[in-house]
């Protein structure tokens, strides 16, 4: 599904050039489960950021389903990160002045839904998370958790291609955290592609894949023990 | 993506903060208000001094005695320079008048059997009913022959009925005027208090042979005349017949080429015209005043949008994450910098409409909104908003999706 081959990312600041990226490929293939591990400024967090459509590449190649996502203009980038894409922050990036409910049918707005169709989508999500009691509370009514899924609720809106959470239970405790994580892999053992920045080896342990950043390259990719024997999909 | 659904996010981010948007709005607010009042002041003062000038009469030429060059040798005439022969050759020779009047004036003291009233009696002939379109609602007025003999009758004004005989009917009884008894043998009807201040039913018509025997008579020269009123059959003939007058008098008044006149005509179709314009231009320098303040009011909306973007850098972060395009960023926060314009301006344009009634209710005058208030005003509301939504909604349109989420 995802091809990058030799993606480079160069930040310039001021005279001096920095690499984030120095020449990485990587292929994912629908239904897999990965995890990007690194300590921070490895470049993980920017290859999530091109992956995701929120940033461009410098040089390379970025291909996603064929499409050639790197020469995408400001305005297809949008398109694209509303069709192909879900988004799961660290810090949940929920609307404060809305509902849990109308949180989750934002994207939908985006895609053109009507107001009917996108309360009823956004309704099963928050029930498929577990908080089809509280979809008329606010963001702070709710427990970090609980807006963590609705967060993930709200990346399920338009029915992405690829979900892709940056540090997911960085803000959560440890039991809150393997709610998460326990969703996640229920989302993954639905056919859903997942991609996780994490640095946390609980974290990256659940993933059936993990790939090692360390100063813009890829040190390991690996398969993990526990995930072979479970994975779905095809690689 | 719908364009009602960006109204819609605007529209809330107003709602969430109801006392911002408020004060926010309150530079347009004012502003619209006051566009509204100075143009609806003027529109009624222009109004009241057409009533006021139209009300002396249509199609009118006002003959006066012109006392920059008064003719000083006449001596008793004392800068009267118009006589009863003017009127007589106006009324011969010049075609398309309708109603020739002369007039003389006294101020004079009039007593009833009861009561007082010092008042300025005019001394006319019969045409002047048609020459300033009067009527009379009782009794008669004096006919020619009763002018010709300068018989003491009068016919007076409603404020004059209400002041010397409490309003009871006055015809039949007598009136004293300079100790001299009038028969009232009329009433005037009403003309209202319209005109600079000044009470049009505070009248007292009397001959004008009468008045100038009993009243002015030792003042002025024997057929002396302080004003004649020419009436034009029509408002087309109206500037042919002040000419022809104007020549007329010329030549009555041996006055030489390239001299001076001794008297000057008026049109009141020119009068209105010149007060209406001076009027107009005023109105749109006080619209203009008012005007400034909702430049004023724009930049206080541009302040608090750019508060606005700051504050919901996150927020615009997030949206563009889940699919948002840059065109639909900048049209909802224009759309709200718009949304906040057009409050005001609906709220000032309430004010306004109701200052503009208040004021005419002290002021005295007609009320008037012209129509185009009300879309002028909405009009520039918007216009604002997008002018000073515009930076504002360019910068949040241009930020940087992942800076934007990264920001505290």
């Amino acid at each position: 599904m995802i091809e990058i081959r030799d993606l480079k990312k160069v930040y310039v600041m001021g005279d001096e050039q920095v690499p984030a990226l120095a020449g990485v490929s990587l292929g994912i293939a629908r239904g897999e489960y990965v995890a990007v591990i690194g300590p921070s400024g490895s470049g993980k967090s920017t290859l999530m950021n091109i992956l995701g459509g929120l940033d461009r590449p410098t040089s390379g190649l970025y291909s996603f389903e064929g499409e050639e996502v790197g020469s995408f203009t400001d305005d297809q980038l949008a398109d694209f990160r509303r069709r192909r894409i879900g988004f799961v922050f660290q810090s949940f990036q929920l609307l404060p002045r809305l509902t849990a409910l109308q949180n989750v049918e934002l994207p939908m707005v985006y895609a053109g839904l009507g107001a009917g169709e996108r309360r009823a989508r956004a309704a099963e999500l928050l029930d498929r998370v577990g908080l089809g009691a509280r979809m008329g509370h606010r963001p702070t009514q709710l427990s970090g958790g609980q807006q963590q899924r609705v967060a993930i609720a709200r990346s399920l809106a338009n029915k992405p291609d690829l979900l892709l959470a940056d540090e997911p239970t960085g803000a959560l405790d440890t039991h809150t955290g393997e709610e998460v994580l326990k969703l996640f892999h229920e989302l993954n053992a639905d056919g859903l592609t997942l991609a996780i920045v994490t640095h946390d080896p609980d974290v990256a342990n659940e993933a059936h894949r993990r790939v090692a950043f360390r100063d813009g390259h890829i040190v390991s990719d690996e398969r993990s023990p526990k995930a072979a024997e479970s994975q779905k999909g095809g690689a | 993506m719908k364009f009602f659904e960006l109204v819609r996010f605007a529209l809330g981010a107003i709602v969430a903060h109801p006392m911002r948007s408020v004060l926010t709005s309150l530079g347009v607010v004012i502003g619209v208000a006051a566009v509204v009042m100075m143009t609806s002041i003027g529109l009624g003062a222009s109004k009241r001094v057409t009533e006021a000038i139209s009300g002396l009469g249509s199609n009118l030429i006002i003959v006066m005695p012109n006392f920059q060059r008064g003719p000083v040798s006449q001596g008793a005439g004392g800068g009267f320079s118009l006589r009863d022969g003017d009127a007589e050759a106006i009324r011969k020779q010049v075609e398309n008048v309708a109603a020739v009047a002369p007039i003389v004036r006294g101020q004079a003291q009039l007593a009833s059997e009861g009561a007082n009233w010092n008042t300025q009696i005019q001394g006319v002939t019969p045409e002047y009913l048609i020459a300033r379109d009067l009527k009379i609602t009782q009794g008669r007025m004096f006919d020619d022959r009763e002018a010709r003999q300068g018989r003491k009758v009068v016919v007076v004004g409603p404020t004059v009925v209400k002041e010397l005989f409490g309003g009871s009917d006055p015809v039949g009884r007598r009136i004293r005027v300079r100790s001299v008894p009038f028969e009232v043998i009329g009433v005037l009807e009403s003309k209202g208090q319209a005109g600079f201040g000044q009470d049009q039913d505070d009248v007292v018509l009397a001959p004008l042979s009468a008045v100038r025997s009993r009243i002015v008579g030792r003042r002025s020269r024997g057929d002396s005349i302080q004003t004649i009123y020419v009436k034009a059959t029509d408002e087309d003939s109206l500037d042919r017949v002040q000419e022809d007058v104007t020549n007329l008098l010329r030549d009555q008044h041996k006055i030489r080429q390239g001299e001076d006149d001794d008297f000057q005509t008026q049109n009141m179709a020119s009068i209105l015209a010149a007060s209406q314009a001076a009027i107009g231009t005023f109105t749109v320098l006080l619209a203009a005043v008012a005007g400034v303040s909702l430049v004023v009011g724009g930049v206080g909306i541009m302040n608090i949008m750019l508060v606005a973007v700051t504050e919901r850098t996150r927020e615009i972060g997030l949206r563009m994450a889940v699919g948002a395009k840059r065109s639909q960023i900048l049209i909802q926060f224009a759309l709200e910098s718009v949304a906040l314009s057009l409050v005001g301006g609906l709220i000032g344009l309430t004010i306004g409409v109701l200052g503009a009634f208040a004021i005419a209710k002290l002021g005295n005058w007609p009320a008037a909104v012209p129509a185009w208030a009300g879309p002028l005003a909405l009009g520039f509301s918007v216009v604002v908003g997008v002018v000073f939504g515009a930076y504002p909604s360019w910068r949040a349109a241009r930020l940087d999706p992942i800076e934007a989420l990264r920001r505290e």
